[in-house]
């Protein structure tokens, strides 16, 4: 182990208010929620920081409510909470299913939605699905609480609307109405615990068999987890029986900006993103 | 400069522990060193091996990405506490079916196995892989250990 | 039928329940009084010359122990076949992960932060990152011309034959470095002093380490003490490199007055510097005739050695000796050599040379097929070595196997002719997910190459104890592959005993003879067979001292050791009275035996995201006898997990000669979800000369796996991969054109 424990400190606030407290005092002090993310260049000796905010303690961040228009989750709920949840499964498919492919079952019971939009990682698998399900985010200080579209939320690579002194809250998703399409689907390196190399997560309303409500949205192929706003544009009120393919692909590829890393190559993830669209839109012209 | 330690009270094995450490010390060296229960392995540090799974107020962990701090007042399992006299049957399956190789993937394995046991979590082979995905094993190519699930969910030796 | 009472059953692991209940101990997990923690300083440059070593000012450096070359008291060398590779750099450096200093301190959080307070000044030099600059020898970074060996083998006259051809074929194929992932990474811990050295630690061979030491220290033999600890696994990952780790934390000790120090690394560390597969690259050309008769093989192969020769000649003289794979083949020219680049020294690994030669000739003989519009079946048929027929080396066959039947066995498991023929139907549609079967047959010699295992003239011996129990004392190390097991029956069947009496020491070099490394595939067929002897010369003594009439062992044993006051059998090895090789012409018996094997697989291609899933793999194997039919089929089922790793998914990233991709998070290992239930089975063919009629079978399952991936690959999509890892990656240029 290559950190320093000898070397930190830990603020362990009882309930949110003392958490809000401590942050606006202790702007550098890192929020920790599940650690899933933070203990690993932690331990390796790569982590700067030196102070932390315990969050694991604190019920206002947990808890799951579901209303008649939408359901809210605190930060802190678990991977394993949202692929358990039953009414999910039908309403909001995408993200159980990349709940289900987040890291194996150890991680699903520690890992947080919060931690995984904060944490700002392009590859991380919840939030194209929220994107596509319309999120907002609470973002609660002392100064009070904003909602925020989760579209808008991310501004660049490991950057945010944050403030130093903001924590995330809550997350709301507006509970979609029956009858629509889901599809996401997460290419890694192996079938099973693997940060993604591309991902793709849509959803889709049709009536009178045109597309009349797209939202498309992709990890791992731009600095944060984007929209594909221009292949939405381009498929967007026509009719299932004549997408135009090839405009939508062309407008993906001008969507995103994918590179090479360690996982892949820029040349695959473009390759593979329109694919994946593809595969989509394969899906979407049966419905 | 150095921090100082927190108090950790928590429940080891079914026996009440406390100690000082620093807050940020992984739960896995906390076990290890200062409990001496070496039974819980390091085998990446990096929440990908599996190899320090515990079972953490009835929830499976990785004990390498447990900060101290946040098993106050907890309930710890570690593979020491499955058996007693006997064998736990997981730990028999384990034997009888050659589940265990080298042995150092074993101890997560069988936490991790014994942890989707007592959630019922597996229902057939698909699922007990599933369930074991984040428990790697270089040795065996999990053919054995899989039986080895299965057959203690059923009942079979 | 089994005529015996132990071997041939699936006795339980000996050593099975302190692993399952946490109580078995590895190195990491002894608590030890006044433990110091090593930790090593190295360069990150490929090739440079050491400037300067600055110690971070203010930093209270008195409370840590130092070591750089100049402590070393003996000679600054690691002793493998010879002694080229420095324990510490002295002046220059060869690779990036070359360790230049070592550090102990009691905390082990202190010697890691202390570590990065070091500073090493490299002016560099122009390295060699690659199997085409090392051939240009440009810049030479080792020896005349960077070329570690060479090995030739010639039968018949290939030129000739090649002229013949009806088809004539030239391909390359290239396979990578893979890493071993032994979940346990390596730890030593040492004792050192002049009065003598003591290291315990984690590896694969006792005397090795000891050589080593002895090499590095110049201290007498019996000064140096070498125990192995239980061992999370090794696969050739803990052959050669524990020999390093041990004299670096014996120096440590050493610097220290004797103080214990332990060296564990990380995931990180050992990744990033620990010895990985060969990279290779090997070219075939070949002829056949109309009918599919072979009859010619050129073979040009390559393998990266790394920065210093350790093993590398002899993995390159296993993956020569394979290289025309199962066939009978009358002419024949291979061309081996193995190279010398920047990068830490590769090393064994499962299969030591043979998976790489096996999957370019595997892979060759499907491209061949297609090519002559044959099935790959009907090809193989035509052309698998049988009885009598002479092989590469000149070697007769003379084991009685029916390679036909193996691989026809493996077809019918996996319903090979009707999906040979019903896919490419089901491929013609629009769904993106292609399906395709494919195989590999191969073999894998067992014990040592040609006349190294007579050099080596191992010795076992078994002890009667006062309580009238049984110890086997034999350097061969349990890492999980069942050697206590397989001992435990082998001296109880040659003894008449139950299991119960007998004990295997665990490997110490001042307790057990040297019954030679644990690697090779050697250690039941060759080591297994003197612990046999031992025990069968153990019974004659009894018996002749008028024991054992009423068949109770330990009864005898108690009695005899009480009059004699004790009872020591040995049995060192002897060869097969039919074994001749030369090592110069590289003619002969290569091995005294090989284990023959056909691995089939059945596997979607997934054209969205270039995937390949195996969904079904049969595994076919005659191994001999399996002495223990779990244990054989876990040793299968765990290699052939490595071998599909090795095929698809693993791939070792090199940036600057050092693996970039060092992290579990990086390189991924399979799950158990993405390995299909391996389906495992043996033709059993007694061997002569192996215990039991047992032959090696440690190595066999990482040779076949590969290739009958790609040959799949090739039903699937009609294209010809010749390069492993084919990840996704690689197989979306193949598909849609680089
Ligand atoms: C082995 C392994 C596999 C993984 N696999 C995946 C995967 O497949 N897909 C995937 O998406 N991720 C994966 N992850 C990453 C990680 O599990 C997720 O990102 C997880 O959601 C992080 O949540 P956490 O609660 O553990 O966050 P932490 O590690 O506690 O925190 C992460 C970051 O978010 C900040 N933060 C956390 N909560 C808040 C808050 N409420 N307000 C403000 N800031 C906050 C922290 O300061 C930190 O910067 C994996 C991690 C590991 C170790
Ligand atoms: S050591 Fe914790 S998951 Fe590997
Ligand atoms: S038994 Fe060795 S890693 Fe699983």
């Amino acid at each position: 182990m290559r950190g320093q424990p000898s070397l930190c400190d830990v603020l362990a606030p009882l309930n949110l208010d003392e958490a809000l407290a401590l942050r606006a005092a202790h702007p550098e002090a890192r929020p920790l929620a599940g650690g899933t993310d933070l203990m690993v260049p932690f331990a390796a000796g790569r982590l700067p920081d030196r102070l932390f905010l315990n969050l694991w303690g604190l019920e206002e961040l947990r808890g799951i409510t579901v209303s008649d228009g939408e359901v809210t989750f605190g930060a802190l709920t678990l991977f394993r909470e949202i692929a358990a949840h039953p009414l999910f499964q039908r309403e909001f498919p995408n993200l159980v299913r990349s709940a289900k492919a987040t890291g194996a079952l150890a991680i699903q019971s520690r890992g947080s939605l919060g931690g995984n939009i904060a944490n700002g990682s392009p590859a991380a698998d919840t939030p194209p699905s929220l994107l596509v399900y319309g999120a907002e985010l609470e973002l609660t200080s002392l100064r009070g609480s904003r909602w925020v579209p989760y579209a808008d939320f991310h501004t660049g690579y490991k950057r945010s609307l944050l403030a130093p002194d903001e924590l995330i809250t809550r997350i709301r998703v507006p509970r979609p109405r029956a009858g629509g399409f889901h599809y996401f689907r997460k290419v890694g390196t192996r079938q099973a615990q693997a940060i993604s190399k591309v991902s793709l997560a849509a959803w889709a309303r049709t009536g009178n068999g045109h597309i009349q409500e797209l939202r498309i949205a992709l990890g791992s192929v731009a600095p944060m987890p984007i929209r594909a706003r221009g292949a939405e544009k381009a498929l967007l009120g026509r009719s299932g029986a004549s997408l135009p393919l090839d405009a939508a692909l062309e407008a993906l590829q001008a969507d995103i900006s994918p590179i090479d890393d360690l996982r892949s190559s820029a040349r695959f993830r473009r390759k593979v993103a329109g694919n994946l669209l593809a595969d989509m839109l394969r899906g979407l012209a049966l419905v | 400069m150095s921090i100082s330690k927190i108090l950790l009270k928590l429940t080891v094995n079914g026996i009440a522990r406390q100690i000082y450490v620093h807050p940020m010390a992984r739960l896995l060296d906390v076990i290890r060193e200062d409990f001496g229960l070496t039974g819980t392995k390091e085998g990446c540090g990096e929440g990908e091996c599996g190899a320090c799974s515990v079972i953490l107020d009835g929830m499976l962990v990785n004990a390498c990405l447990v900060p101290a701090v946040q098993a106050q007042g907890s309930t710890l399992r570690t593979v020491e506490s499955l058996a007693g006299v006997d064998l736990s049957p997981l730990q028999e399956a384990f034997l009888h079916h050659g589940g265990a190789q080298c042995g150092f993937c074993t101890p997560g394995m069988l936490v991790a196995g014994t942890h989707l046991l007592e959630t019922n979590a597996v229902q057939d082979e698909a699922g007990a892989r599933e369930g074991l995905a984040g428990n790697l094993c270089r040795c065996t190519g999990y053919v054995k250990i899989v039986d080895a699930l299965l057959a203690t969910r059923e009942g079979r030796p | 039928m089994n005529d015996y009472a132990h071997i041939g059953r699936s006795v339980q692991r000996r050593e099975g329940r302190a692993k399952l209940t946490g109580a078995a101990l590895f190195t990491d997990d002894f608590k030890i009084e006044g433990l110091l923690h090593g930790a090593t300083v190295r360069s990150r440059v490929p090739r440079g010359r050491i400037t300067g070593i600055h110690f971070e000012e203010g930093f209270p450096w008195d409370e840590f122990v130092i070591v750089t070359a100049r402590d070393i008291p003996g000679k600054n060398v690691v002793a493998h076949l010879i002694q080229d590779q420095p324990c510490l750099a002295d002046g220059v450096i060869n690779h990036p992960e070359e360790a230049i200093m070592l550090l102990a301190h009691p905390d082990p959080q202190r010697v890691q932060d202390a570590r990065e307070r070091v500073r090493v000044d490299v002016e560099p030099l122009p390295p060699v990152l690659s199997i085409d600059e090392s051939l240009r020898c440009d810049p030479v970074i080792w020896g005349e011309d960077n070329i570690f060996k060479t090995i030739h083998i010639t039968k018949g006259d290939p030129d000739g034959a090649e002229a013949q051809g009806h088809l004539r074929m030239d391909a390359t194929y290239l396979t990578g470095a893979q890493e071993h992932v032994y979940i346990e990474p390596n730890a030593i811990i040492a004792e050192a002093t002049a009065e003598g050295v003591l290291v315990r630690g984690s590896m694969q061979c006792p005397y090795y380490v000891h050589h080593a030491l002895h090499e590095m220290f110049q201290l007498p033999l019996e000064k140096v003490r070498v125990a192995q600890v239980e061992t999370g696994g090794g696969f050739g990952g803990k052959e050669d490199f524990p020999s390093m780790l041990a004299c670096h934390a014996a120096l440590l000790s050493w610097k220290a007055g004797g103080r214990p120090v332990k060296i564990a690394y990380d995931r990180e560390e050992d990744m990033a510097c620990t010895t990985k597969r060969h990279p290779s690259r090997t070219r075939i050309r070949s002829a056949f005739a109309t009918d599919g008769t072979l009859l010619a093989l050129d073979v040009e192969l390559l393998l990266d050695g790394g920065a210093y020769t350790t093993l590398s000649p002899v993995v390159l003289s296993r993956a020569a000796i394979h290289a025309s794979g199962p066939y009978r083949c009358p002419n024949l020219r291979v061309q081996a050599r193995a190279l010398a680049t920047n990068t830490p020294p590769h090393g064994a690994f499962r299969g030591f040379g043979a998976p790489q030669s096996l999957f370019a000739i595997e892979r060759h003989m499907d491209e061949a097929a297609r090519r002559l519009g044959l099935d790959p079946a009907e090809l193989r048929r035509k052309n698998l070595l049988r009885t009598g027929d002479v092989m590469a080396t000149g070697q007769i066959m003379r084991d009685e196997v029916d390679l036909i039947a193996l691989m026809d066995r493996a077809l019918t498991e996996i319903r090979y002719a009707e999906k040979r023929d019903s896919y490419p139907t089901l491929n013609a549609s629009d769904d993106p997910v292609k399906r395709g079967v494919g195989f590999s047959v191969f073999m894998h010699g067992g014990g040592f190459t040609g006349s190294a295992e007579t050099m080596l003239n191992s010795v076992a011996a078994l002890e009667g104890t006062e309580d009238g129990r049984v110890r086997v004392l034999a350097a061969s190390t349990e890492m999980g592959q069942g050697a206590n097991t397989v001992f435990t029956q082998v001296a109880a069947e040659a003894l008449q005993a139950p299991v119960d009496l007998i004990m295997v020491v665990p490997p110490d070099t001042s307790l057990v003879p040297n019954s030679g490394p644990t690697v090779a595939s050697r250690t039941t067929q060759v080591v297994g067979k003197l612990v046999l002897d031992a025990g069968l010369a153990m019974r004659k003594t009894l018996l002749d001292a008028g024991l054992l009439l009423d068949g109770d062992v330990a009864g005898a044993i108690r009695t005899y050791v009480a009059r004699h006051g004790a009872l020591r059998t040995e049995s060192r090895y002897q060869k097969p009275d039919f074994m001749e090789w030369d090592d110069t012409t590289y003619r002969g018996d290569a091995y005294a035996t090989y284990s023959w094997a056909c691995y089939a697989v059945d596997l979607r291609v997934d054209l969205v995201t270039y995937e390949t899933q195996v969904a079904d793999f049969v595994a076919v194997q005659e191994v001999g006898r399996a002495l223990n039919p779990t244990l054989a089929a876990g040793q299968i089922e765990g290699g052939v997990a490595q071998g599909i790793g090795w095929g698809l998914n693993e791939e070792v990233i090199w940036r600057g000669g050092s693996m970039a991709n060092h992290q579990m998070s990086n390189y991924l290992i399979a799950t158990a979800v993405d390995l299909p239930r391996i389906r495992v089975f043996f033709e059993e063919r007694p061997f002569a000369y192996g215990p039991g009629g047992a032959k090696g079978l440690g190595e066999l399952p990482m040779d076949g796996p590969a290739p009958a991936i790609l040959n799949a690959v090739q039903h699937a999509l009609q294209i010809a991969p010749r390069q492993v890892p084919m990840t996704p990656e690689v197989l979306m240029d193949l598909v849609e054109g680089a």
